[in-house]
């Protein structure tokens, strides 16, 4: 099951634990296996993910980041099919770190790469229903009947021969005294009462009513909370600084640099940040001081003019474009991204000589105990992460710069300490979504079919930042992900990447390096479409043939989609098909222009295949969030750089979408029995071309540089 | 510094801090009132949503003196067990994702539906500015029309 991506995610997360980044994890809970000196008051807990009390609850311990992804939810709905429970006994509390909660594609307890339903799927539900089949020998035990006439069903089991009935709590303390069962049977997918159906979310409740704890409503007796001073240049560092004017607002406690800047410790986040904007700090620019933009344009497209490391190579596409009846040239461009979570970047941190207390909404909790431990001088079995509902993700929050800077406060002021940043940190002191440059060349014969592709990427590489031992000879094989796995049948292709850094951080970004290279692939396709003259959907459809998840998708989302019919005056239609993280997704989206030019999303419908699914309403979602967060990137989202600093700061000038832009999103899933897909991110790659492509439709103006502005 | 006195989901409060404060630190760091959240200290987004005297208003920018002698209510006074029109409607369409923005989209909704009993899609993209990175905007839509339904 494990794709091509996570196999390598894997392997950097081993190496960069082999290359001991500190990262080194602490005690080992038995994945099975009960543990030891159960008693009869306590709860069965026959591996690391359930607790079954005798009152009946059912905890569930989540071991991934709920980051509005719902794995609160459809993690629980696993276990729950299997254990055969009932649903609203079913409490969850998010996992300690622990080896026991690695996620299995990364050999490491993150988040990300849309890996958490699929990577639990068979995992979790053997858990369930080992746990059912020993509640069912329990039961027969306590009864002395055979175990093949008991049976679970919603919470307890029945002998239906007697009509006797035990819930699994009063089960708890005989299932404690039994042997755990081996190789316990999966129930079929017909027979599942929870999964696949829209069970309601469990984080919705607390979401409601402001009771759900994220990181930065953690509360600790003796906390101080910290805002820091950063260069604006982005790699600068501090030279010296006078703290006499912030330690004279009233509230600041402490004034300390740490390793990313100065560090204000106050009563609270507004003294804090008082106190930072007091500060006298003297910063050396470093090596970005005059960097711009255009600089970086300019460098990409350099480098873009140069052979690159090769990451796919069919056929003889030279020769193929030599014979070629005629040719199609195109350079791309996209910026940078910064995520902007809704919750900025925040750490509370409490490092003492006897160990170390981490509060984080974090995507990365075995990064986050390594830096515990080695910034608190600790053992990593002394570290405890507590992880907190996160205010957004979207990659962001598998970084651990906010982690570290509340580690070093903390140890640095003698107590516990909440690290805060402001929306002007979060936009200016983020790890970027690449900014990049594509040169794409297509070979067409006479009827206008592609006989050979060619598609060059020069951009930064985010490996080469976190784990430079993934990126061989020069390749990132991450970084020409969607690029390499360009769909369609032509018989010469070539793709290469030039990795080039351009001095400014790259991070994970919603689906990743998918996000440049799907808009750059589904974009050229559909130039290709027009230079042969034919319909960009049935253009695809031939070059699909031989993909029928790509082709499923596409199909079902111009069906349903009215591909074809009469639209509204003005609006005219596009569409793009990309598979990530082991899901397929078609888009089309409907669009108009304004007087002044700029676009107008009426309506995007959207169709995905991501195999077996857990919860159909989280499923809808999640494209619907995905397709908002890249349709806001398309639209409006750049980041840019003057004199090495971001020129963007905060939501007037780093624009989201909000509701009077909202499309209405329609989603459609392929029913599958297939393995499961990811979901929180494959819907985000395809809605940037097919918004794109529908502006070509209706005007024959290309958009090959990102962001879209106003057409003109 | 003389103490700042305001009522805050029916409770008189008295606060001994800076006047030019905003609101939303005071409810946070000062009140412990964490249902109301820091966005973008510029209200733009309005994550910091309450009702000031009935209104929605974005506390990130609004200073504590400014508050005097007024009645405040946050996402915590809303309701009891969570049974506002609105708080039911956001469980019954499963609205929040990572659920960080909801306190001030709810605050929103709920002084949108106190002024218009039964909003238009219109009176709803108006009225409804705050920002919702998860992207819930189409189901927050459909739960302000069911609350409007249902209340």
């Amino acid at each position: 099951m494990a794709p091509r991506t996570d196999v390598t995610r894997r392997e950097f997360l081993e190496s960069a634990a082999v290359a001991g980044a500190g990262l080194v994890v602490g005690f080992h809970l038995p994945a099975s296996g009960r543990l030891p000196g159960v008693a009869a008051a306590e709860p069965l807990a026959p591996n690391a993910w359930l607790r079954i009390y005798p009152d009946e609850r059912v905890l569930v311990i989540v071991d991934r980041s709920e980051m509005g992804q719902g794995v609160t939810t459809s993690l629980p709905m696993l276990l729950a099919e299997e254990l055969e429970a009932d649903w609203s006994k079913i409490k969850i509390e998010f996992a300690p770190v622990d080896k026991a909660y690695n996620n299995p594609l990364f050999g490491m307890q993150g988040t990300g790469g849309s890996t958490s339903v699929r990577a639990a799927w068979t995992p979790l539900r053997k858990a369930g229903a080992t746990a059912r089949e020993l509640l069912v020998a329990a039961a027969a035990a306590t009864w002395r009947v055979d175990k093949a006439t008991c049976q679970a069903e919603r919470g307890a089991v029945v002998h239906s021969a007697t009509k006797r009935r035990l819930t699994y709590g009063k089960l708890v303390a005989k299932a404690a005294t039994l042997p755990v069962p081996e190789n316990a049977p999966l129930k079929e997918p017909k027979d599942w009462k929870i999964l696949g159906r829209r069970v309601k979310r469990l984080d919705t409740p607390p979401k409601v009513d402001g009771s759900a704890e994220f990181g930065i409503d953690v509360k600790v007796p003796g906390l101080l909370v910290a805002v820091i001073a950063r260069s604006p240049v982005v790699g600068g560092k501090v030279v010296k600084f006078d703290a006499t004017k912030a330690q004279a607002v009233p509230g600041v406690r402490h004034v300390t640099q740490i390793s990313s800047g100065v560090a204000v410790v106050a009563d609270g986040y507004w003294p804090a940040k008082r106190g930072r904007d007091a500060l006298e700090i003297t910063w050396d620019d470093g090596p970005n001081a005059a960097l711009t933009s255009a600089d970086i344009s300019q460098l990409l497209n350099q480098r873009a003019d140069q052979p690159g490391a090769v990451a796919r190579h069919d056929g003889d596409p030279d020769a193929a474009l030599a014979a070629a009846a005629s040719k199609v040239d195109a350079t791309y461009e996209l910026p940078f991204l910064a995520h902007a979570t809704m919750e900025p970047m925040n750490c509370t941190a409490s490092v003492r000589a006897d160990g170390v207390d981490i509060w984080a909404p974090t995507q990365f909790q075995t990064g986050a105990q390594g830096f515990g431990a080695k910034i608190g001088a600790v053992p990593p079995e002394k570290v405890k992460v507590h992880t907190t509902y996160l205010g957004g993700g979207f990659g962001r929050r598998f970084e651990l710069d906010f982690i570290q800077e509340a580690l070093e406060t903390s140890k640095a002021v003698g107590v516990p300490v909440k690290v805060v940043w402001s929306r002007e940190d979060d936009i200016q002191h983020d790890q970027y979504r690449p900014a990049c440059v594509h040169r794409l060349r297509a070979g067409v014969d006479a009827g206008g079919q592609p006989v050979a592709w060619t598609h060059r990427i020069a951009a930064p590489s985010i490996m080469a930042r976190v784990f430079p031992g993934m990126v061989k000879e020069g390749l990132d094989s991450e970084a020409t992900e969607g690029g390499v796995g360009m769909p369609y049948a032509v018989a010469n292709v070539h793709v290469d990447y030039l990795l080039t850094d351009t001095g400014i951080p790259v991070g994970f970004w919603r689906s990743v390096n998918n996000t440049f290279n799907g808009f750059v692939v589904e974009s050229f396709i559909d130039e290709l479409a027009a230079a042969a003259k034919q319909d960009p959907y049935e253009f695809r459809r031939k070059l699909l043939a031989k993909a029928p998840r790509h082709l499923g998708v596409l199909e079902l989302a111009a069906t349903k989609a009215g591909w074809g019919m009469p639209l509204p005056a003005g609006r005219s239609r596009g569409i793009a098909v990309f598979k990530s993280f082991e899901s397929y997704v078609a888009e089309v989206a409907e669009v108009s222009l304004g007087a002044d030019g700029a676009p107008r999303v009426h309506r995007v419908v959207c169709a995905v295949d991501c195999g077996q699914v857990a919860n159909p309403d989280i499923v809808e979602a999640q494209m619907g969030g995905a397709i908002v967060y890249g349709l806001t990137a398309a639209l409006w989202g750049a980041i840019t750089i003057d004199k090495g600093r971001v020129e963007q700061s905060n939501f007037h000038n780093y624009r989201m979408l909000r509701m009077a832009e909202m499309p209405v999103v329609e989603v459609h899933i392929v029913p599958s029995s297939e393995a499961p897909g990811g979901c929180g991110e494959p819907g985000t790659p395809p809605i940037a071309p097919a918004v794109c492509n529908a502006i070509f439709a209706a005007t024959g103006k290309r958009i090959r540089k990102l962001p879209i502005g106003n057409v003109t | 510094m003389a103490p700042i006195t305001f009522t805050v989901n029916g409770k008189r409060e008295s606060v001994n801090v800076a006047p030019d404060t905003p609101l939303l630190w005071v409810l946070r760091d000062t009140l412990g009132l964490t249902g109301t959240k820091f966005g973008c200290g510029i209200a733009q987004c309005g994550a910091c949503t309450v009702h000031l005297d009935g209104v929605a208003t974005r506390t990130c920018v609004l200073p504590v003196a400014a508050v005097a002698s007024k009645r405040v209510t946050t996402i915590e006074g809303l309701s009891q067990n969570r049974s506002h029109a609105v708080q039911r409607a956001w469980i019954e369409d499963d609205v929040p994702q990572c659920g960080y923005c909801q306190s001030g989209q709810i605050m929103a909704a709920a002084a949108l539906l106190a002024t218009h009993p039964h909003p238009t899609d219109a009176d709803i993209d108006t009225a409804m500015t705050n920002i919702c990175r998860c992207g819930t905007y189409q189901r927050i839509r459909a739960a302000i029309h069911r609350a409007a339904k249902e209340a």
